[in-house]
């Protein structure tokens, strides 16, 4: 039931919410339906399902704060406020493309927006997001880095190296686990000395142990919100573990036949994000036309940045040479 | 006038970065209350406080990826990896995130930081903490990779380093850290891109890198008093960028080139400058390059066994005698 009367987080957000999650699933249908037509090359990991981690991230974050994300990281960077041809031009590997074609679906970027890259190495980016969160500290600004990853990088090294740098050099960080049960095609649990990957291993760097259901908008975005203000007023690092699943494969090319019928059917109709949270906001007698106008609206910047996309010319061959160096260029004698 | 040590040039080096630029801090494990295991930078906590000067726990990993973060927004940060074999367990950050991470933003991302470290053999540390790993980084697009030789390069490269805006990986030779120099002027810069030549001469063109350059020099004083050869030694200070035309000239004039590398042969930068070499004054060529290069083994301890690994003077002067003379 929904306790209408000590709502904290209000039409206005919620709303907020609802778009940005409602826009980070049509562009990730759009991306898809986009491979199937062979317009999207190479591979491409989608976050289909896990809408609300990024969503509520997005909502909670402000301008010049920093972000990290995977490979799977093409929600989390609209999310901070890319444009959707930036995204799917990228993907296309087209001009308007947010590196123009440089870097692909992996390896979205945007430092207007404050995406500071997505990585494609399982756990590097971890100990880089520690980079912009200490430089925030050496500045004495107060910018608050977030830096998203899975449940399977909790096993690597860097994912340790980074927790406790974090937490002796009281960084403004927040690290997000985003749970979906599966490194690739293996259960995480069969590779995984704990039951929770991520925030069973928090005690051992003295951070708290928070354990949020990641497809309840509403729980991320509270628990988003904490973590970042705790963050800006310099009370150090945090490390959420977000329970969620995958609607799709691991990667374009994975039909996800390792995950029982029973389980999969369960978390897409039962525990969707999306469909509960626009059955939630009706529970909160939000009217029904405000949505699906907001419905309408996402829909059609879609095809109009999908419009832009395909018709945006292709990199130059010339691009090739450039930017290796700060100075433009690729030389490397004289 | 003062004579200053290798080792001593580091720290000055280092301290006169942070003097100038705010943006600039150290980090590294031992390196403050400790003053590094090879006491290269001691004095700068003092100095510069913890702030700025940051002793970290032993997470390779976690240390340059601190130091890529920060540099992402424009920070200057240098920071230590005690040895260079230990470059091995974070190299993803180094060749992955580091080098590339310019291109792939397609040019949205900066990444002015200073990696350095020590390396090379000479003090019977063993296969893992003596490599020269110059052509590791070398290989790498997205990398600048400088190797001084001597206290003056080690002040004015690390200059260019520090204020260069791209990485630059920062090889620092453990052999050398006692090398004295007099120096009249201590803050310097030296392009990064700019052979040095360390002697002077028409007959033999040698090409060398930090130890190697400096053992490369005193071959040559050996080949003129004793044997006659005039070789002109070339101090490279920098793989990348290269400073080709520096060979060029030289190789035009004498038409023998030898290369003296530290590194095991496979795959050591003598390979590329030979290549190069080959593309570019093949009709100048009178005979073939000849590389000098550990053997292709992983370097032994005992005296003895490093002695014999590592290229000594007598070594590259007998080549350039067996090359120039046939014997
Ligand atoms: C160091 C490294 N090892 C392996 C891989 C291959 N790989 C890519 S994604 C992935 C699974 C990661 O799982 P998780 O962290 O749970 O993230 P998810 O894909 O579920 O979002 C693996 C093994 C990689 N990219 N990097
Ligand atoms: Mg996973």
């Amino acid at each position: 039931m929904v306790d209408k009367l000590n709502d904290d987080i209000g039409e206005e957000k919620r709303l907020q919410l609802w778009e940005m999650m409602l826009k980070l699933r049509l562009v990730e249908k759009k991306a898809y339906d986009l491979f199937l037509q062979n317009l999207i090359k190479g591979t491409s990991h989608l976050a289909l399902g896990q809408e609300a981690i990024a969503g509520a991230f997005g909502v909670a974050l402000k301008q010049g704060d920093y972000t990290f994300c995977t490979y799977r990281g093409h929600a989390h960077t609209l999310a901070r406020g890319s444009s959707i041809e930036g995204v799917l031009g990228e993907l296309m590997g087209r001009q308007c493309g947010l590196m123009k074609g440089k870097g692909g679906s992996m390896h979205l970027t945007d430092v207007d927006n404050g995406v500071m890259g997505s990585y494609a190495i399982i756990g590097a980016h971890l100990t880089i997001a520690n980079g912009t969160a200490l430089a925030s500290k050496y500045n004495k600004t107060n910018e608050v880095s977030v830096c998203f990853f899975g449940d399977g990088t909790t096993n690597i090294g860097a994912f340790h190296e980074a927790l406790n740098m974090a937490k002796i050099w009281n960084l403004p960080i927040v690290f997000v686990c985003e749970n979906n049960l599966y490194m690739e095609y293996t259960p995480i649990h069969e590779v995984t000395a704990v039951e929770h990957p991520a925030a069973d291993r928090a005690g051992a760097y003295d951070l708290d142990k928070i354990i949020v259901d990641g497809n309840d908008a509403d729980e991320m975005l509270r628990t988003a919100e904490k973590a970042i203000s705790k963050a800006r007023e310099g009370k150090g690092p945090s490390l959420i573990e977000a329970k969620t699943y995958r609607h799709s494969g691991h990667s374009r090319a994975d039909p996800g036949k390792y995950r029982p019928d029973e389980e999969v059917k369960d978390w897409m109709e039962n525990k969707d994000p999306i469909k509960n949270y626009r059955a939630k906001l009706l529970d909160f007698n939000i009217n029904e036309k405000i949505i699906s106008e907001i419905e309408e609206k996402i829909k059609d910047q879609v095809e109009k940045a999908t419009e832009i996309s395909m018709t945006s010319p292709i990199p130059e061959i010339k691009e090739i040479y450039t930017d290796v160096w700060a100075n433009g260029g690729s030389e490397w004698h004289n | 006038m003062a004579q200053l040590t290798y080792r001593a040039s580091v720290s000055l080096a280092i301290a006169q970065s942070m003097r100038k630029d705010q943006k600039v801090f150290f980090i590294g494990e031992d390196v403050g209350a400790a003053g590094g295991v090879f006491k290269a930078t001691v004095g700068l906590l003092e100095e510069f406080g913890k702030e700025r000067v940051m002793d970290a726990p032993i997470s390779e990993q976690a240390i340059l990826g601190a130091a890529m973060g920060a540099a992402m927004t424009g920070l200057r940060p240098i920071a230590e990896i005690m040895f260079s074999d230990f470059l091995a367990v974070c190299w993803d950050i180094v060749a992955n995130q580091i080098a590339k991470t310019r291109y792939m933003s397609d040019g949205q991302i900066n990444i002015p930081l200073v990696i350095r470290t020590a390396n090379g053999g000479g003090s019977k540390f063993g296969a893992q903490h003596s490599q020269s790993l110059e052509n590791w980084s070398m290989m790498i697009p997205g990398l600048k990779v400088v190797a001084p030789s001597c206290p003056s390069d080690v002040l004015g490269l690390m200059d260019s380093a520090v204020k260069d805006p791209d990485p630059v990986i920062f090889y620092e030779h453990k052999s050398l850290y006692a090398f004295k120099e007099e120096i009249e002027q201590t803050d310097i810069s030296i392009p990064i891109g700019e052979a040095n030549t360390l002697h002077e001469g028409k007959d033999i063109t040698i090409i060398g890198l930090a130890l190697m350059a400096q053992r490369a020099k005193e071959a040559a004083l050996i080949l003129k008093d004793k044997h006659d050869i005039n070789a002109k030694v070339i101090d490279l200070r920098s793989l990348v960028p290269l400073d080709l035309q520096t060979i060029k000239k030289s190789v035009i004039e004498t038409g023998h080139v030898l290369t003296v590398e530290e590194n095991p042969r496979l795959c050591g930068w003598g390979a590329e400058i030979s290549s190069l070499i080959s593309e570019h004054c093949f009709k100048n060529l009178k005979g073939p390059v000849t590389r000098v290069t550990t053997p292709h083994v992983p370097l032994p301890s005992a005296d003895i066994l490093e002695d014999n690994t590592i290229p000594s003077v007598e070594l590259i002067v007998n080549e350039v005698i067996k090359k120039l003379k046939g014997e």
